[in-house]
């Protein structure tokens, strides 16, 4: 079963009140999408699929468990963007070399442009959506705004992510350090200097992220 | 994308029947080199073998070897108590390699089988013999800065290939002469790493001597006396997160500042991983001066063949390597 039906058209970016609306009715049908009668197992993927089949799978998105049917070609970025509405995760070169789409996996970053949807089998995904606690923002967000750490905000999402593992990782100690472990995401609006200030300012304020 | 079928083996029988048994069948480890390339179109499985349920993630200490497990991924090795205290050049290199995010997906065994970045290959418009064999290749008069000056084929150029590997690791892995374990419907066998990857020849299409059902099981390293003198040189167009223009893993064991033993190879520069043995041996006896590196640099060139853009690498080679024994050796 798709999680939304296919031909629904989807608004441009310049329609943020459609474009809400859209995400909110999205989200309400994926939650309201009865599991499929049987779901795979790892194991079980053993099975050979015919080309042009869905694959169904669960992982846990930001926390929920998810079982969905996808086409074994989605990446998880699309699958992320296009079939969950969680367009929070850009898509800025879909090729592995701008880190506009890097999401943790298992707690680790990696680039879900570059990574098929159907090998996420019960992994935990979290996106830029699941770094606040609610309405109070994740440090590093906080600390993004108070740096002026982005211009455009294309690029955010990617540095946010990477950043929670930069200083998880333990290779935030000093600007030098950032700057190579966060050379993975590229910005184009050079906001760089304040991105790797606002990094700064959180690992040696101590909070957790 | 071309659709496939997706298949994630828990047993290693089953992972190499699926590939022996289908021409077009692939594993897929880390996905960071194959989806790209399906993207593009420039490959088009038509079962995908994800390799990844499969018990290859194991970094030991064996007598006489480390192994290192197919699947542990860039920054797992990178990180790993027994590769930095016995050999730190391997956790220089992959650091210099991708990114953050790019070593927490990539695996050994993908890393070793990466293809060429030649942009000619990435772009299907263009002729490339890597990617059709036969067509010719786009790069011998088109913009070809970032090519090959060692190992060009003596034949026919048109019907060759004047790209790099570009893997940083397999620069370190060939100067510390590792060995890589595969396993396929053969049976088991152990390829010294010099002898892996392939020069172009007229078959550049193939990267690799491994049989299309054969997987990489492990890299060894044998032990050596390689723990402290070691430097991984990278020159590339921007500070980080880009390949090598060029780079040099250099390894060096002193005593009382004479050089016993020493290793070079070098990345950016020829369609494998570029040893340089003539430049090792006169290394050995001598006494750590630049002079000393100066004269094992030059030892390095006449065999480098340029083209119309990538000259600039036959004075950048010989400077790099006498940079990254001055940086092994602790001279400034
Ligand atoms: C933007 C970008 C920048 C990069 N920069 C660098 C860099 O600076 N230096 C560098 O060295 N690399 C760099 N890389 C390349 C990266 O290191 C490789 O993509 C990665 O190592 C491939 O590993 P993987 O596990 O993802 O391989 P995959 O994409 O899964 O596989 C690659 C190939 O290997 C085969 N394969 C994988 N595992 C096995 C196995 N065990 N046995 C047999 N066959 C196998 C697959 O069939 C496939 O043909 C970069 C990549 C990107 C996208
Ligand atoms: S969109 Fe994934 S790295 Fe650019
Ligand atoms: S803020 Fe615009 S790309 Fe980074």
């Amino acid at each position: 079963m798709d999680e939304f039906p296919d031909g629904v058209s989807r608004p441009g970016d310049d329609h943020q009140e459609d474009r809400r609306f859209f995400l909110k009715q999205s989200l309400a049908i994926a939650g309201l999408t009865f599991a499929p009668v049987s779901f795979l197992q790892a194991a079980e993927l053993d099975t050979p699929i015919d080309p042009a089949d869905k694959v169904k799978i669960a992982l846990t998105i930001n926390g929920t468990q998810r079982r969905l049917s996808i086409d074994p070609r989605s990446t998880l970025l699309d699958l992320l963007r296009e079939q969950l509405g969680l367009t929070g995760t850009k898509k800025g070169c879909d090729f592995g070399q701008c880190g506009a789409c890097t999401v943790h996996i298992d707690g680790q970053r990696t680039l879900s442009c570059l990574s098929f949807a159907v090998m996420q089998q019960g992994r935990k995904i979290t996106t830029v959506e699941g770094l606040s606690n609610g309405t109070q923002l994740h440090p590093l967000q906080e600390a993004f705004i108070k740096h002026d750490g982005f211009q455009c905000g294309y690029c955010t999402p990617g540095q946010l992510m990477s950043a929670v593992s930069c200083i998880r990782e333990g290779h935030a100690s000093s600007e030098a350090e950032i700057q190579e472990y966060m050379s993975g995401n590229l910005c184009r609006c050079g906001a760089y200097p304040n991105i790797v200030k606002a990094i700064l300012d959180v690992k040696t304020g101590g909070d957790p992220v | 994308m071309k659709p496939f079928q997706y298949i994630r083996p828990t047993r290693l029988k089953d992972a190499i029947e699926a590939v022996a048994s289908n021409p077009n069948a692939r594993y897929i480890a880390g996905g960071t080199n194959l989806i790209d390339l399906m993207k593009r179109g420039i490959v088009s499985p038509e079962k995908l073998v994800d390799i990844n349920g499969l018990p290859l993630k194991k970094i030991e200490k064996k007598t006489g070897f480390l192994r290192i497990g197919a699947l542990a991924l860039n920054s797992e090795v990178a990180q790993h108590r027994l590769v930095l205290e016995n050999h730190p050049l391997l956790a220089q290199a992959l650091n210099a390699g991708a990114s953050g995010q790019l070593r927490n997906m990539a695996t050994v065994g993908g890393n070793i089988l990466q293809r060429t970045r030649c942009p000619y290959f990435y772009d299907p418009v263009f002729p490339c013999n890597k990617r059709k064999p036969g067509t010719g290749c786009g790069a011998l008069e088109g913009i070809n800065r970032t090519h090959a000056i060692f190992g060009l084929s003596e034949n026919d150029p048109a019907q060759s290939c004047i790209a790099v590997h570009p893997s940083d690791f397999c620069v370190a892995l060939s100067a510390l002469d590792a060995t890589v374990l595969v396993v396929g419907t053969k049976g088991e066998r152990r390829i010294a790493f010099g002898d892996f990857h392939r020069l172009p020849g007229n078959s550049p299409d193939l990267d690799a001597n491994l049989e299309k059902d054969e997987l990489i099981l492990a890299v060894e390293i044998p032990d050596a006396v390689f723990t402290k003198h070691v430097h991984y040189l990278k020159i590339r167009d921007r500070a980080s997160y880009a390949f090598a223009l060029v780079s040099v893993a250099a390894a060096l064991d002193l005593e009382n500042n004479r050089i016993k033993a020493a290793r070079l190879a070098l990345g950016g520069v020829a369609h494998k991983p570029w040893r340089l043995f003539e430049a090792e041996k006169a290394l050995v006896g001598q006494p750590v001066s630049e002079t000393t590196f100066q004269k094992a640099a030059e030892l390095a060139m006449p065999s480098a063949k340029a083209f119309a853009h990538n000259a600039y690498k036959l004075k950048l080679v010989p400077n790099a390597i006498v940079q990254a024994l001055k940086s092994a050796a602790a001279l400034v």
